[in-house]
């Protein structure tokens, strides 16, 4: 290539670099205090978690959330209130604890689900269905489901 | 006849009547009476998470005073009891301030030293397994039964019935009394617990991951001692009258068969075969010879007596002669 021509295109592409280059942060807001009240409620310090999957990998109703464990965490790391509020995934949480056993850093994701339901029922927020128990369910299945159901939906 | 304090919970005076009912029976044949508490009160099923709930921890509380006026030790047969009862005694324990309070509302003075036995634990050490081979009268053919720990029993570690990645203690109970146990993958996931309630598909899935699994691996039956487990897989194989295969549902647990699945040319349960769910103490009852009415196997949705019956375990029913 003659040195002419590579003068021509090395300006444009030292402008395409920088448009590569550049990292910018969008007008997330950084809700500390949304972290700091979750840290709080669930007794869990949300810095220690690394990102590194494990639980979303563990989790059995993975499958099913808007939005998975790991990233939950994530969203409460950068104050993302309403990513976090408007998915299903702190609904469906049943604290196997699959994510308590692997996290290596000794987080407990289920009490961060816990916090953020608590959160979320004392703004008047219900979750996402509310369920409709039939009187056959209640009359034939075992307590704990109704106990228990109940308790996360509504405590 | 030694006596052992006992807490039933809600369920197993109700729903799970049988599981009651032969645990007594085949604890009076090992020489154990079991007392229900004078008092008792459900244990809240889902445990508080959150260390500034107090109000949950109220009931297990309760449950704990009476256990101690009891003498201080209970045993118990829920999953779901063991685990709340064992995590309450953690918290009186370890936290002042919620002891505390705790103290101060009850107007009691606890400290969380009272001892919590799951019933397998009780059989393990009160009377030992070598103890209840020698009991066992009734032959079980060396069924092949799947031990369904579930979460409750297992997580968290700190009141886990066994603290190790590789719990023996259900296995070890089952060949005891004449099975053979077969470990499975699942065997520790969860069955979609009270989302039984809310979620009934995810149910179906989580609990047909564990079935199929199970099945993989050769069990002719699943043994467990959680009512919800219980529950969650007796229904959702009736639940459109098949089991739920894993082959192809992203998100599930089993070993797909290109990582080397040892079911083989067995692979997942055809559509609308079924796998009997029974809890531990039919299966002991079983073994130590309580008459088959009293073992409340006709309550099970899916009958367990055909494969009990076809192992010439229990005797065929006799059919009257015209």
């Amino acid at each position: 290539m003659k040195l002419a021509s590579l003068g021509c295109w090395l300006p444009a592409l030292s402008y395409a670099l920088q448009d590569c280059m550049k990292i910018s942060l969008d007008a997330i807001g950084h809700d500390t205090a949304f972290l700091e009240q979750i840290e709080r409620e669930s007794g869990e310090d949300l810095s220690r978690c690394y990102q590194c999957g494990n639980c979303s990998g563990s989790c059995p109703v993975s499958f099913a959330m808007d939005v998975p464990v790991s990233q939950v965490i994530r969203f409460v790391q950068l104050g993302q209130e309403q990513a976090v509020l408007q998915a299903n995934s702190m609904w469906l949480c049943v604290s196997c604890l699959q994510c308590q056993a692997r996290c290596p850093k000794c987080l407990d994701p289920s009490k961060v689900m816990e916090a953020l339901r608590r959160f979320s029922l004392r703004r008047g927020r219900l979750p996402v269905t509310l369920p409709q128990v039939p009187g056959e369910f209640i009359e034939r299945s075992p307590q704990q489901a109704v106990v228990a159901g109940f308790r996360k939906l509504t405590a | 006849m030694a006596t052992l304090p006992y807490y039933p919970g809600c369920t197993l005076n109700t729903v799970a009547k049988s599981f009651d009912v032969s645990a007594r029976q085949s604890l009076r044949l090992l020489g154990i009476e079991l007392t229900e508490l004078a008092q008792w009160n459900c244990c809240g099923a889902s445990f508080p998470l959150t260390p500034n709930n107090v109000i949950g921890l109220t009931g297990p509380t309760n449950v704990l005073v009476q256990s101690q006026k009891a003498g201080g030790t209970v045993s118990t047969l829920c999953s779901f009891c063991y685990n709340t009862l064992k995590r309450t005694n953690l918290v009186l324990k370890t936290e002042a301030d919620r002891r505390a309070v705790l103290h101060d509302f009850l107007g009691v003075a606890y400290d969380g030293s009272v001892q919590v036995l799951h019933l397998l634990e009780v059989i393990r050490d009160l009377i030992g397994f070598a103890e209840l081979k020698r009991r066992a009268t009734r032959d079980l053919k060396k069924l092949k039964v799947a031990a369904y720990y579930g979460c409750t029993l297992l997580r968290p570690k700190s009141v886990a019935i066994e603290g190790t990645d590789s719990p023996r203690i259900f296995e070890d109970f089952l060949e005891a009394i004449g099975c053979t146990a077969v470990e499975f993958p699942n065997r520790g996931e969860c069955c979609g617990s009270h989302l039984a309630m809310s979620n009934e598909d995810i149910v179906v899935r989580l609990s047909g991951a564990v079935l199929a699994s199970a099945h993989a691996f050769g069990a002719e039956l699943i043994t467990t001692t959680c009512p919800l487990c219980f529950f969650n897989l007796e229904r959702s194989q009736k639940h459109r009258g098949t089991v739920r295969g894993p082959v192809g549902l992203p998100g599930t647990r089993c070993i797909p068969k290109s990582n080397g699945c040892p079911a083989g040319d067995r692979g997942c349960p055809p559509s609308g075969a079924t796998l009997p769910i029974l809890y531990f103490t039919q299966l002991l009852g079983l073994a130590l010879g309580v008459p088959e009415t009293e073992l409340g196997l006709h309550d099970n949705l899916i009958d367990p007596r055909p494969v009990l019956r076809a192992k010439r375990i229990l005797r065929e029913q006799l059919v009257a002669s015209s």
